[in-house]
């Protein structure tokens, strides 16, 4: 009975079962046999768009929250890529652009599908309005929205600040920027580039569908976009703009470091560039123009240029040879000039009879620092010189896949692996006033300026501020008698009768410094002689105040000549603008 | 040996006509699913119809498992499968992970699944025993027993997920296989009335504990205007896209309308739009064909079945994967509210899919076993 009543029941299944596809098929055939053209049509007029909707990018401020950067809207002109019939010649000339560079526009865009081709970018707000009039006389042509940036400052800062450029090919491929779509600009210099990850968000896109004329009929649906972090640096926009004129057209670098906090408060290299040249993509003539300037302009001396140390290395020198014992603070010896060593002679730069330790400091003798280099040793020198950073990138944020330099801190061990040769005993005397294979970049030497400062505080430099609020305080183990001394002898430098560095004394705040002038090419001539490209580099390294000192700084100019005459008058001009704009504040 | 000796002997009996159906449907799944997918903003394609070929790789492995042993296993723990799925059901309902505003994932380690997937293979088996168990008509207690643990209770466990389609498909096959089993005259007339005189009641009250977005679907469906949220819009569109692939269809991977009009559910409850306008009416017809030669395929299993258990169990599955298919077309052809279930065997989804060829590695076990050979 059971079986029996299964096998109806079944073969009902099997009847309701077909009678469902019956109406199912029916149902298909109405859809795309009967009515199928209609909805052919429908699919075919109604175009799916899909547009980026642009993040709003995190602002830059400086320390004192003065924004560095601006978001400016800007319009930019598309088509739709199914567009057919474009009157090229009436649009070129509306849009203001060659008919040839429209053509091929349009030609390479015919294969994107739902996306706009981008006629012309960097639309101002009139441009806007002319083109929506004349919109009926081009279907498919649309104007967008999108975010741009501006640079309040210019060229003043540019090197810390960076700027802002569509992806490379490398970019692309990477993992880094998997978000990012390819109409958005993106970081490509400094800051900009080194935070472009907090900087950006992520873009949002809304699908839309269009009539024919590119008119959006409903919106199918929309991501939003995600405006990007903030980002404060430690840079003080007041004593960069300070610090950048102070070199009066000069080619060089200058850093200045807080030296309770290591934050960076200027990071000048010059020449610089405008930023605000890029936004929009930078034309190929000024490029050029740029990428062949022989002052380098992209180059960030601060921290890609190494220079011999000359002079300003001695306070390291001096302070290793204080700590080892192999000199003491009233030691001395007596300078006639220059220092017979076998058959070489290595001179000092002017006769100073008998000088003490500090006289040799304030005076910057040669002859004194040779002796207490050839006592201590290269090794030695060249461990209390990587204690204070030199030698070794600081790691601070430039831009990836470009490199801070290192520079060298030379020593027997390196010598034998990078030039396979031995070291020279006068290798080491050349080593000890900053001369032979030492060389830094300026940020090196102001990091190394701001440890005397501090006495010792151990933390890496920083562009952002607090960024270095979570690092632990903690001392390189140097006495402090050894610091008393060599301070003592840098406040001579400045203050001090025949001082090297007196053309940085100021009245209104008492500055501890060191003059140095680096060799570009051995000689004796005077360096207001020479070629300016063969003249020598002029250093000055100074913390102020003297007694509690707040900042520390290291300059460079190229081929400035000596260190005291060029170099000093600057960093003596950034101290003042600093403590005037604490003051003022 | 013993074993080789089985395969051997079953191996003239497999069902490979079932098994051709089930992978050619599949594979024009893979298909459709790499040309729904292709990408829109990027150039990237991505790699959902690779997961899916994975996917479709396991389910072999797992239905020529299932179909090697014989279902009689299934029968003497039929319960003891269907309480630790119940268990499941409810466990997913405290831990288990939102998606898509359900909760319907339970995660294990690195896997999540949905319980409630599996779950419709329990259901089915512990009904068929049970009803295998009765002799005769099912009484009024029979009946309310069986009510309460294979209907109600699973139907309110999946609902509350909220999972509308899988719960109402599985209580519809409830029903249907207590009916297979035949009812007495009491009980039939009551259900009867009760199938009459419930919907106006039920209606109301189902209505309120509905869920925001099935509301929505269901008055899109009755007033496309009205249209909250673009839900009309979506059936609109389905219908657009399934027309305009008029008689031919566009061409494999030229439809235009697919990839981007049902985001985010191209590749899994719309897909077959995505089929239907690249491959035309003639397409259309073909796959439906072959859909409709599986069902028929796996009723006839059921007919010839060699016991009571394999007969309820062969036609609970295949009505169970037809409703699946009926309520997707009903869907993606404007001629029933957006009710999201995946079409079988064509729509991206990795738990669903391992399900379904569970079921049919059950329906190919069956028929290998038909002629009930001794051993």
């Amino acid at each position: 009975m059971s079986r029996e009543y299964f096998e109806k029941y079944s073969g009902l299944t099997i009847f309701i079962v077909m009678l469902v596809f019956f109406v199912l098929a029916l149902r298909i055939y109405q859809l795309q046999v009967l009515q199928g053209p209609q909805y052919r049509e429908a699919a075919n007029s109604n175009k799916i768009r899909v547009i980026t909707l642009p993040a709003a990018r995190g602002i830059i401020y400086d320390r004192n929250h003065v924004p560095l950067v601006k978001n400016e809207p800007y319009y930019y002109a598309s088509l739709m890529p199914e567009t057919k019939n474009i009157d090229t010649a009436g649009l070129s000339k509306l849009l203001d652009i060659n008919e040839k560079k429209l053509i091929t526009k349009l030609k390479k865009g015919e294969a994107q599908r739902f996306k706009a081709i981008v006629l012309k970018e960097g639309l101002a707000f009139k441009d806007v309005a002319a083109i929506e009039a004349r919109r009926s006389d081009f279907p498919g042509l649309m104007v967008e929205p999108n975010l741009t940036r501006h640079y309040v400052y210019n060229n003043t800062g540019s090197h810390v600040i960076g700027y802002l450029g569509r992806m490379t090919a490398k970019q692309m491929q990477s993992a880094e920027y998997d978000n990012v779509t390819p109409e958005t600009f993106v970081g490509q210099w400094a800051a900009e580039e080194f935070y472009d990850r907090q900087l950006r968000g992520s873009a949002g896109e809304k699908i839309i569908e269009v009539d024919a004329l590119g008119r959006q009929l409903k919106l199918i649906g929309q991501t939003k976009p995600q405006m990007g972090k903030d980002i404060t640096l430690s840079i003080d926009i007041d004593l960069q703009e300070a610090a950048e004129k102070a070199f009066g057209g000069k080619t060089g670098s200058l850093v200045v470091i807080n030296t309770t906090n290591a934050e960076v408060l200027a990071l000048v290299s010059l020449p610089a560039f405008d930023p605000n040249d890029f936004v929009m993509g930078i034309e190929t003539d000024k490029w050029n123009a740029m990428h062949k300037d022989k002052r380098h302009p992209f180059l960030n001396r601060a921290l890609q240029s190494t220079y011999p140390p000359g002079s300003v290395f001695k306070p390291v020198v001096a302070i290793a040879a204080l700590e080892e014992g192999v000199t003491d603070a009233n030691s001395g010896t007596h300078c006639n000039g220059s220092l017979e060593f076998g058959k070489y002679s290595f001179g000092c730069w002017k006769s100073h009879g008998s000088v003490s330790f500090h006289r040799a400091m304030v005076e910057s003798c040669d002859v004194f620092y040779y002796e207490i280099g050839k006592k201590l040793g290269i090794e030695r020198i060249e461990k209390y010189a990587r204690l204070f950073g030199l030698g070794s990138s600081t790691g601070i944020g430039l831009k990836r896949g470009v490199d801070e330099k290192d520079g060298t801190m030379p020593s027997t061990k390196w010598k034998n692996k990078a030039a396979k040769r031995q070291w020279f005993l006068g290798e080491t005397l050349s080593a000890s006033i900053g001369q032979g294979y030492v060389s830094v970049t300026p940020a090196q030497m102001a990091q190394m300026t701001a440890m005397i400062a501090n006495e010792g505080i151990i933390m890496p430099i920083t562009l952002l501020k607090d960024g270095n609020a979570a690092m632990p305080r903690e001392r390189l183990n140097i006495r402090s008698e050894t610091f008393d001394t060599v301070k003592s002898a840098m406040y001579g430098v400045v203050n001090e009768e025949r001082g090297t560095g007196k053309d940085a004394k100021s009245k209104i705040v008492q500055i501890s410094g060191k003059t140095g002038t680096a060799q570009v090419i051995a000689g004796r001539l005077k360096s207001e002689q020479q070629k300016e490209r063969h003249r020598d580099h002029a250093w000055f390294i100074a913390y102020a105040p003297s007694e509690h000192p707040e900042i520390a700084l290291a300059v460079i100019v190229e081929h400035g000549g000596h260190g005291g005459s060029a170099a000093a008058p600057i960093a003596k001009q950034v101290i003042e603008s600093y403590f005037k704009g604490k003051a003022g504040k | 040996m013993w074993f080789l000796q089985i395969n051997r002997q079953y191996l003239k009996q497999f069902d490979w006509y079932m098994l051709s159906l089930l992978l050619v449907i599949s594979i024009i799944g893979v298909m459709t699913i790499y040309s729904a997918t292709r990408p829109v903003i990027t150039t990237v394609q991505p790699n959902y119809y690779i997961k899916q070929i994975v996917w479709i790789l396991l389910g072999l492995a797992v239905l020529l498992t299932v179909s090697v042993f014989d279902y009689n296993w299934l029968r003497k723990y039929g319960y003891f499968l269907y309480i630790p799925g119940l268990i499941l059901l409810t466990l997913v309902l405290f831990i288990g992970k939102r998606g898509m505003g359900a909760q319907r994932w339970l995660e294990l380690g690195p896997v999540s699944f949905q319980p409630s997937e599996l779950f419709r293979i329990l259901l089915i088996v512990g009904v068929s025993k049970y009803l295998s168990t009765v002799n005769g008509l099912l009484t009024k207690r029979h009946f309310s027993i069986a009510l309460m643990a294979f209907g109600l209770v699973p139907f309110i466990l999946i609902l509350k997920q909220p999972h509308l389609g899988t719960s109402l498909v599985l209580l519809s096959t409830f029903f249907f296989l207590t009916i297979a089993k035949k009812l007495e005259k009491k009980v039939m007339i009551t259900l009867i009335i009760i199938a009459i005189a419930v919907p106006p009641v039920a209606g109301n009250l189902v209505w309120r504990h509905l869920k925001d977005y099935q509301k929505k679907r269901i008055v899109a469906f009755i007033e496309p205007d009205v249209d909250p949220k673009g839900i009309g819009y979506q059936i609109e569109q389905s219908k657009i896209t399934i027309g305009s692939g008029q008689l031919l269809g566009r061409g494999y991977l030229k439809g235009t309308q697919g990839p981007l009009r049902f985001l985010p559910e191209k590749h899994t409850d719309f897909i077959y739009c995505v089929f239907a306008e690249e491959w035309g009416f003639v397409g259309s017809a073909i796959i439906i064909m072959l859909y409709l030669l599986l069902f028929l395929r796996g009723i006839s299993t059921a007919l010839r079945s060699r016991d009571e258990f394999g007969r309820y169990l062969a036609l609970g599955l295949t009505f169970m994967l037809f409703l699946y298919f009926f309520i997707n077309m009903g869907m993606v052809l404007g001629m029933m509210p957006v009710v999201g279930v995946p079409i079988p065997f064509m729509s991206y989804g990795g738990t669903t899919l391992i399900t379904n060829y569970i079921a049919i590695g059950i329906l190919i076990n069956i028929r290998m076993r038909r002629l009930a050979i001794c051993y």
